[in-house]
């Protein structure tokens, strides 16, 4: 039981992660402001944000349901630390931890911080902030498909194994499935959902802080502001393991560096895409590269 | 000098609201943001919304219509929050001073920190600005 705590709170799950994502979205934004030709913020940057939003006034505004809008940030911090404490342990070493569908769980976790994200802008009553829900959920209705489609890949490769730790050792055993040609398929398809689970650039409708003032956002303020921020950092370190975990034969940091490059470089090269044509580029051409490679794989290739 | 007082002027999130300005101030501000003077390098940054506010810059000479709703944007942001006045307009008026549709100067109606004259001023001169006002909080806490 304390074991357990221990994962969940200090190592892997709460603090490893938080720490780790608040360094990768310095880098994202250092990178960003060398791209753009700029100095960029110190180190500390993201942690200093986090401080100060800790201890701002929280205004409620009055048309908010006030439970669902303080508790929504916090249902989808808990919903992300679960998430990352199953995918780290998974890498690390530790075969005797998760369950066979673990997979399945960790796939739904991955969702419930955007659905409580959609929640509590829903509750505050602001007409930006329900714009941005209805874009935030065309935008995950859009890209789910695709991803539960890639994720088949690599358990018909595997022969069936639901088990995070088992894909782990499957790939130490048999190669990554990265080197198959529906594994390359799958991982492509799989970089873009993470872009859009991520809210970043070319798929940051629901956020759009020129057009709708940081839609699903702006009516928070303080410190649920600041666990909201934190959720979308640990989103950061989630999302590039778990796609590591399943395709690329287990964590290493040079794997995950490169993901983050490619989500860093897509995020600075790439203008924001309406909400149609998000849609038809993952229910079309996303949705058919990742059934192409659905095929591959039950073909064997 | 306490972590909480290093944070906050440390990170500070800047809203734009203009009360009926001609724009000059406006643009001047938009320029402090670009690559070459680059205020993120001391975690400045432009937001969208009042809510994540840490400072208003307030430009422009306030009239009849936007009084109400400058009070009420400040009612909004999240406290502490500081207001910066730019432009002659906002510091004192300018040309508008015995306008009939500018009944009230902006130090009036809202707690103006620091003021920051020009017409319109220069980023350069916002910048100093903003480092004396940085200054001014961190002696007086």
């Amino acid at each position: 039981m304390i074991k357990y705590l221990f994962n969940f709170i200090v190592f892997p799950g709460f603090l490893f992660t938080a720490v780790i994502g608040l360094a990768a979205s310095w880098i994202d934004r250092k990178v960003t402001a060398r791209v753009q030709w700029r100095v960029g913020p110190p180190w500390y940057q993201p942690f200093v944000d986090l401080v100060k939003l800790s201890i701002k006034e929280i205004t409620v505004p009055k048309s908010a349901s006030k439970p669902l809008f303080f508790f929504s940030p916090l249902i989808g911090l808990s919903a992300v630390i679960l998430a990352s404490t199953f995918i780290w342990l998974a890498n690390m070493g530790s075969w005797s931890v998760g369950f066979s569908g673990d997979i399945i769980v960790v796939l739904y976790l991955l969702t419930i911080p955007a659905i409580a994200l959609m929640l509590g802008a829903s509750a505050s009553g602001n007409p930006l902030a329900s714009l941005g829900v209805s874009r935030e959920m065309k935008l995950m209705l859009a890209y789910e498909l695709p991803f539960i489609i890639i994720l088949t890949v690599p358990i018909i490769k595997s022969g069936g194994i639901l088990r995070l730790a088992d894909l782990v050792l499957f790939q130490e055993a048999n190669g990554a499935f990265v080197t198959s040609i529906s594994g390359v398929l799958a991982i492509l398809v799989g970089i873009f959902c993470m872009q859009a689970k991520l809210g970043l650039v070319p798929f940051d409708m629901g956020e759009a802080e020129t057009e709708i003032m940081a839609g699903v956002y702006i009516e928070y303020s303080g410190m649920l502001l600041a666990i909201f921020k934190l959720t979308k950092t640990m989103m950061l370190v989630a999302m590039p393991v778990f796609l590591v975990t399943i395709f690329w034969g287990g964590f290493s940091i040079w794997k995950y560096v490169i993901l983050l490059v490619v989500i860093i470089l897509m995020r600075n090269t790439n203008p924001r895409v309406r909400i149609d044509q998000a849609m038809r580029f993952f229910w079309g051409k996303m949705t058919f590269i990742a059934a192409m490679a659905a095929l591959l794989a039950v073909m064997g290739m | 000098m306490s972590l909480k007082l290093k944070a906050l002027t440390k990170s500070i999130w800047v809203y734009h609201l203009s009360t009926g300005s001609c724009n000059n101030c406006d643009i001047e501000i938009l320029d402090l943001l670009t690559p070459r003077f680059d205020v993120e390098r001391f975690g400045i940054m432009l937001v969208g919304s009042i809510r994540h506010a840490d400072a208003i810059l307030v430009t422009g000479a306030l009239n009849l219509k936007t009084i109400p709703r400058v009070k009420a944007v400040y009612d909004q942001a999240p406290k502490p929050c500081v207001i910066i006045a730019i432009g002659a307009c906002a510091c004192g008026q300018g040309m508008f001073k015995n306008g009939p549709n500018t009944p009230d100067p902006v130090d009036s109606i809202l707690p103006v920190n620091i003021y920051l004259p020009g017409c319109p001023p220069k980023p350069e001169a916002m910048i100093a600005g903003i480092v004396k006002l940085i200054g001014k909080l961190r002696e007086k806490k």
